[in-house]
C-alpha cells in the first residue's frame, strides 16, 4: 500500500500568544511541532505499513524550516519525505493550500491512501483533509476512531460521531482525516532518526508542480481576514431569579438583541 | 554540566528521554499500585531500537556498548527504576550468551533479545546463595544429548515475563568455583515452572519470581561457552551491567533533586519559599553535588569498560557504590525537603526512596562491591 500522511509545521500551542501590538501571532521564540493530530495520522499510516506491507510518504506544506517535522516524521517511522516550498505558497487560505498539496501529490506519483490529521490546531479549520479529497476526486471519510479492516480494497472504518460512531466503507484510493482516538503515537526509533539525519528531502516549488500562479498563496485564496484580535474576558455574572419559566423568559430577551 | 556527547549519544539520551516523559512517567504510579509489569512501555522502547544497544549490528542490534546503555538507563532511571529494571534485566540476560555463546546461539536469540521480541533473563541467585555463589544447589547432569536441571532459582527478575533465561547451575560440585556452567532455558521447556510473583518494598513494576526446575531436560548445545566456565562469565557478566545500575542510580538521584527543588521553590513558610532558607539550600546543595559526582564516575567507568581493559572489575563496583549509595541519600533527602507531603504517596518521592533501595542491594550488594574494590586495591599494591 503506498500511503502518503500530510503533516503540518505548527507553533506549540503551550506557547501560543498574541502580540497585544498587531494582534498577530507571536512567532518570535515558540517552539514548532509537528501538528499533534497528524502525528496519529503518520501513526496509523506507519501500522498499515507495518501490517500490510507499502511505502509511507509524508508531505508537508511550508517554509523551508518544515524540513524539521518531515525529519522527526521519517525518525517515527516514514519513508521519504517531500517539502511542498516556494515564497509564492505564502498567505495561503484552505482553498489555496488543497489546490497546492493537490498538485504536489499528484506530481509525486500514484497512491492508495491519503491520512491527515483532523485538523491543525493553529488554523483549527478541518478543511483541508475533505478539500484535498475533492481536488483528487477521491473518496474521504473524516474523523476516523479506527482501521477495523483492510479487504478487497476497501477499507473498513469507525468514524467517531457526537453519539457513538459509524461503521464505515471507503474503497481506495481515498483520503481519511483521523482523530487522536486511534492510536497512542510512537516515539522515534534510533534507525529512524539515523536515517531522519541523512535523508534528503524532496522539495517542489511552484514550478515543479505546475501550479498556476493565481491558484496559489494570497491571490489563489478566497478568505479574506478581516480583523483579528485577542478575546477579552469581562468575567461578568448575572444571577436570574424567579420560576424556571420568569428566568427562562429573562435569558432569552437577554440574547434576543444579539440574534 | 555538558559531557560532550557524540551526535548518537545524543540522540540515545533523547529518544530514551521522550519515552520517559511521554511513557513512563505518567504511569508510573499506576504500575507501582498495582504492582503492574509494563508490557506496553518495553514495546515502546522495542519499537525505538533500545533492546539492541549492546547488542553487535550482525545480530540485529546498535553495535553501541556500556556507555550507550548507561545513556538510555539513567533516562529511565528517572522515570521509573521498576520499568527500568525490568529493560535492563533483559540486557543482563542477554550478556552470557553474547560474551560465551557459540555463533549458533547468537544467531538464534540475539535479534529477538535486539527487537524487544522476547526478554530475557539472568538467574544466578538461590535461597542459600546470594552474596555466596558458591551456595548454589541447582544442578545440571548431562543424560545423552540433554542437560538435566534440578532447582530452585529465587529473586529473578522477568522470572515469569522474559522467555529467554541464562540459568547457573552446577555441573561438578568437587571442582568449586570451576564446577559451575551456564544454560539457556526457554519458557516453553518442559520441567520448567514459576512461583508465586514476589511483593516488594519498591521497583513495583517490574516481577521477581522463583524459577523452579524439575527434571527440566534442555538440548545439549543449550550450554553457554564451555562446562565449568559459568562462574567467569558470570563475574565478567556482572562487571559490564553493574555500570547500569548505577545509572539508575543517577536517573533516580536527577529525578529526586527535580522534584526537591521544585517544591522549595514553590513551598512558602515564614513567609518566604523555603528554598530561601539556608537550611533547606545546603540540603539541595549537597545533593547535586553528589549527583553530579557520581555521574561523572558512572559516565567515565562506562568509557573505560568500552575500551575493553583487563581490569573493568574496579571501575564497575566503585560507580555502582558511589551512584547506588547516592541515590539512597539524594531520594531520602528529597523525602525530607518535601516533608509530610513527600511522605505521601500523592507526591512521587515517597516511591523514588523505596526504589531507591534495590539499588544497594541486587546486581551484588554495596558490602561485596566493597571488597571487590578492595581486593583490587591489594592488588595492584603488591
Amino acid at each position: 500500500m503506498k500511503i502518503i500522511v500530510c503533516i503540518k509545521q505548527v507553533p506549540d500551542a503551550k506557547d501560543v500568544r498574541l502580540d497585544p501590538k498587531t494582534n498577530t501571532m507571536a512567532r518570535e521564540g515558540v517552539a514548532s511541532i509537528m501538528n499533534p493530530f497528524d502525528r496519529h495520522a503518520l501513526e496509523e499510516g506507519v501500522r498499515l505499513k507495518e501490517q500490510h506491507g507499502g511505502t509511507v510518504t509524508v508531505v508537508s506544506m511550508g517554509p523551508p524550516q518544515a524540513e524539521a517535522v518531515l525529519r522527526d516524521a521519517v525518525a517515527c517511522g516514514a519513508d521519504e519525505a517531500v517539502l511542498v516550498s516556494d515564497r509564492a505558497f505564502a498567505g495561503a487560505d484552505t482553498w489555496a493550500t488543497t489546490y497546492t498539496l493537490a498538485k504536489a501529490i499528484e506530481k509525486n506519483g500514484p497512491f492508495d491512501l491519503i491520512i491527515c490529521g483532523k485538523q491543525a490546531i493553529d488554523g483549527d479549520t478541518a478543511q483541508v483533509g475533505p478539500g484535498l479529497a475533492k481536488r483528487l476526486n477521491i473518496p474521504y471519510v473524516s474523523y476516523v476512531r479506527k482501521i477495523t479492516a483492510f479487504e478487497n480494497g476497501f477499507l473498513s472504518l469507525h468514524r467517531l460521531m457526537d453519539d457513538g460512531y459509524d461503521e464505515v466503507e471507503i474503497p481506495l484510493p481515498g483520503l481519511l482525516t483521523v482523530v487522536k482516538e486511534i492510536n497512542e503515537p510512537r516515539v522515534p526509533s534510533l534507525k529512524g532518526k539515523m536515517k531522519a539525519k541523512s535523508l534528503s528531502i524532496n522539495t517542489l516549488n511552484a514550478e515543479d508542480i505546475g501550479a498556476d500562479a493565481n491558484s496559489i498563496g494570497l491571490p489563489g485564496s478566497t478568505t479574506q481576514v478581516v480583523k483579528v484580535f485577542a478575546p477579552v474576558f469581562k468575567g461578568e455574572r448575572t444571577m436570574l431569579e424567579g420560576t424556571v419559566d420568569e428566568q427562562v423568559e429573562q435569558l432569552v430577551n437577554k440574547l434576543e438583541p444579539y440574534l | 554540566m555538558d559531557y560532550f556527547l557524540t551526535e548518537e549519544q545524543r540522540m540515545i539520551v533523547d529518544i530514551s528521554r521522550q519515552i520517559t516523559d511521554d511513557k513512563i512517567i505518567p504511569q508510573r504510579a499506576e504500575l507501582d499500585e498495582k504492582e503492574e509489569f509494563p508490557n506496553a512501555i518495553l514495546d515502546d522502547i522495542a519499537k525505538a531500537d533500545l533492546f539492541g544497544l549492546f547488542i553487535p549490528e550482525e545480530y540485529g542490534g546498535f553495535g553501541g556498548g556500556c556507555f550507550d546503555v548507561v545513556l538510555a538507563l539513567e533516562q529511565f532511571g528517572r522515570g521509573c527504576v521498576g520499568v527500568a529494571t525490568s529493560y535492563a534485566a533483559s540486557a543482563l540476560g542477554a550478556y552470557p550468551i553474547l560474551l560465551a555463546g557459540s555463533e549458533e546461539m547468537k544467531q538464534k536469540y540475539m535479534p529477538e533479545i535486539a527487537a524487544g521480541k522476547k526478554k530475557a533473563a539472568f538467574a544466578l541467585t538461590e535461597a542459600n546463595a546470594g552474596s555466596d555463589a558458591s551456595g548454589i544447589q541447582t544442578t545440571a547432569v548431562l543424560d545423552g544429548d540433554e542437560w538435566v536441571l534440578n532447582g530452585t532459582k529465587q529473586w529473578i527478575t522477568n522470572g515469569g515475563d522474559a522467555q529467554i533465561y541464562t540459568v547457573v547451575a552446577i555441573t561438578d560440585r568437587s571442582k568449586g568455583p570451576r564446577g559451575a556452567s551456564l544454560f539457556v532455558v526457554e519458557d516453553t521447556d518442559a520441567g520448567f515452572s514459576y512461583g508465586q510473583k514476589e511483593k516488594k518494598l519498591g521497583i513495583r513494576a517490574s516481577s521477581t519470581r522463583e524459577l523452579i526446575f524439575r527434571d527440566c531436560r534442555i538440548p545439549k548445545d543449550r550450554l553457554i561457552g564451555k562446562v565449568g566456565l559459568g562462574f567467569i562469565v558470570v563475574m565478567k557478566t556482572l562487571d559490564l551491567s553493574r555500570p547500569g545500575i548505577a545509572s539508575l542510580g543517577v536517573g533516580l538521584g536527577q529525578a529526586a533533586l527535580d522534584e526537591a527543588v521544585v517544591y522549595a521553590k514553590q513551598r512558602v513558610q515564614f513567609g518566604k519559599p523555603i528554598i530561601a532558607f539556608q537550611a533547606v539550600q545546603h540540603m539541595l546543595a549537597d545533593m547535586a553535588i553528589q549527583l553530579e559526582a557520581a555521574r561523572a564516575l558512572v559516565y567515565a567507568a562506562a568509557k573505560h569498560i568500552d575500551a575493553h581493559p583487563k581490569d573493568m572489575s574496579k571501575a564497575s563496583s566503585m560507580c555502582k557504590v558511589c551512584a547506588t549509595d547516592m541515590a539512597m541519600k539524594v531520594t531520602t533527602d528529597a523525602v525530607q525537603v518535601l516533608a509530610g507531603y513527600g511522605y505521601m504517596r500523592e507526591y512521587p518521592v515517597e516511591k523514588m526512596m523505596r526504589d531507591a533501595k534495590i539499588l544497594q542491594i541486587y546486581e551484588g550488594t554495596n558490602q561485596i562491591q566493597r571488597n571487590v574494590i578492595g581486593q583490587e586495591l591489594n592488588k595492584e599494591y603488591t
